[in-house]
């Protein structure tokens, strides 16, 4: 992995990286306390994230009016994904190995409104945290019954619902000893382009979230909840999967936003 | 909009649903897409917006640059545009391309030296031919380090306008983002033509020429 890995001497230890996760919380919090709003999303430039230094615009964005084609999305539909690639689980001859799950649930926008018929993907390890993708060379296994890729089309209330295996957590070399929590990433478009959204979803409980500098990248800590999933008994199926129920809020921007919708209503 | 207002089935469930429930519908936060995206989200024919042999296709390409100047590898570029005559197409079918339908849409990752290409036709002005606005392409950009994306707009200004500083003074007066843009900006939102029906789109994530990127919350 080329750019993955630091050179030898640069290479911080846990303790390091949970110093200075532990240095922008307390400052994040320092600033909601004085009165400032909290930090909804990811921060961009986070340090503790290596890869992000170089990678993070150093200029403040200009602000845009969104214009038509900004405040459209593309059209997706049944004729773009197939049924069975809602179930990561049957795209081979065999059963993967793993704990089986289901996750679902809704893709609203900022006015609790149904996001219909738009396309969601997943992508996620194996059991035992190894991706399909070559770059990933970590000694754990790959699993011929299982890809790790997933498609969906949300349907008119917004719902989506995956069948798929629970991923491991995945050794990285952000730092020494460094293990990302379990997690799903999911890709997602809205009504609107500026509602693009790319994320993970991550299970609840993991201890490995004080420790992961992508996860802790959200500071304010009412935000990092809105990645994590819950188990709902009422989602599991008897002696079959476990379920997990995931809703996903996409907004964009309000003003423009709210006259179109008054327009296409 | 208060926790009362939120959809009466997620409070109705059992008390772990719950609380997963968005209290006031906040945005769900924005995660890195990582540097294993490649086997997920590229599909075939993704950056043909358009097949090379249409009449009027042109290629729009260029580089990602990180803070280094170096090219990243693990990029993905979207872009989304309308067609030349500035209609937004509501089509079904851009993952599962027919060479023919034009969706506006398109997915290319980048090379192991940065690159990525488009194929796809020069965006018309939204709202008819007579628009002076200049058109533009939106483009987002997703990357391992990246841990939200980036909004920004290829524009194509023809090289008459370019060289001519009344004449783009005057297509700047009709953009709101382009005048807005510190002038000595607006470079890194302009298509280079860099050949017969090419144009040249190189992303700098940082440094000297830092692209501008956009807010549109």
């Amino acid at each position: 992995m080329p750019n993955e890995t630091p050179t030898a001497p640069h290479i911080a230890s846990q303790s390091t990286i949970s110093a200075e996760i532990a240095a922008i919380s307390a400052q994040a919090k320092a600033a909601t306390a004085a009165g400032a709003p909290p930090e909804l999303q990811a921060r961009r430039d986070y340090p503790p994230y290596r890869s992000s230094t170089l990678r993070h615009p150093t200029h403040a964005l200009v602000k845009a009016d969104p214009e038509e084609i900004e405040r459209t999305s593309p059209a997706f539909g049944h004729t773009d994904v197939d049924d069975y690639e809602a179930d990561l689980t049957v795209q081979h001859s065999g059963e993967p190995l793993g704990e089986r799950i289901i996750v679902t649930g809704k893709v609203l926008d900022g006015e609790g409104r149904p996001v219909r018929n738009q396309l969601l993907e997943i992508w996620q390890a194996n059991a035992s945290g190894r991706y399909v993708h070559k770059r990933d060379q970590h000694p754990a296994p790959l699993d011929p019954n299982f890809t790790g890729v997933g498609r969906v089309i949300t349907g008119d209330d917004g719902s989506y619902r995956l069948v798929t295996i629970k991923p491991g957590a995945y050794p990285w070399k952000n730092h020494t000893n460094a293990w990302r929590p379990a997690h799903i990433h999911f890709s997602l478009f809205g009504t609107a382009f500026t509602q693009r959204l790319v994320t993970q979803m991550y299970f609840p409980g993991d201890p490995l979230f004080a420790l992961d500098p992508i996860y802790q990248s959200v500071v304010d800590p009412a935000a990092q909840q809105r990645m994590v999933s819950q188990y709902d008994h009422d989602v599991s199926v008897p002696e079959w999967a476990i379920g997990y129920r995931w809703n996903i809020v996409l907004t964009g921007p309000k003003q423009t936003w709210m006259e179109q919708d008054d327009d296409h209503e | 909009m208060t926790m009362s207002e939120q959809t009466p089935e997620t409070t109705a469930v059992a008390g772990s649903v719950a609380e997963t429930a968005p209290a006031e519908f906040v945005q769900t936060p924005s995660q890195t897409v990582g540097p294993f995206f490649g086997y997920a989200l590229p599909y075939d024919d993704g950056g043909d917006i358009v097949n090379r042999v249409h009449p009027v296709a042109i290629r729009v390409h260029g580089r990602v640059f990180d803070g280094a100047g170096v090219g990243v590898p693990d990029a993905l570029i979207e872009l989304w545009q309308p067609d030349e005559f500035g209609r937004i197409s509501d089509e079904l079918g851009s993952r599962e391309r027919d060479g023919y339908t034009f969706t506006g849409f398109g997915r290319t990752p980048t090379t192991r030296a940065g690159d990525y290409t488009f194929t796809t036709v020069k965006p018309g002005a939204v709202g008819g031919a007579d628009s002076s606005a200049p058109a533009y392409a939106l483009v987002t950009v997703f990357a391992r380090g990246l841990l939200y994306h980036l909004f920004t707009r290829v524009y194509f200004i023809d090289e008459a306008t370019l060289s001519d500083q009344a004449a783009f003074d005057e297509l700047v007066e009709a953009d709101a983002l382009l005048k807005s843009v510190d002038p000595g900006r607006r470079a890194t939102l302009i298509a280079v033509a860099d050949g017969a029906d090419s144009y040249r789109f190189d992303i700098h994530l940082q440094g000297e020429s830092e692209t501008v990127f956009l807010d549109f919350d």
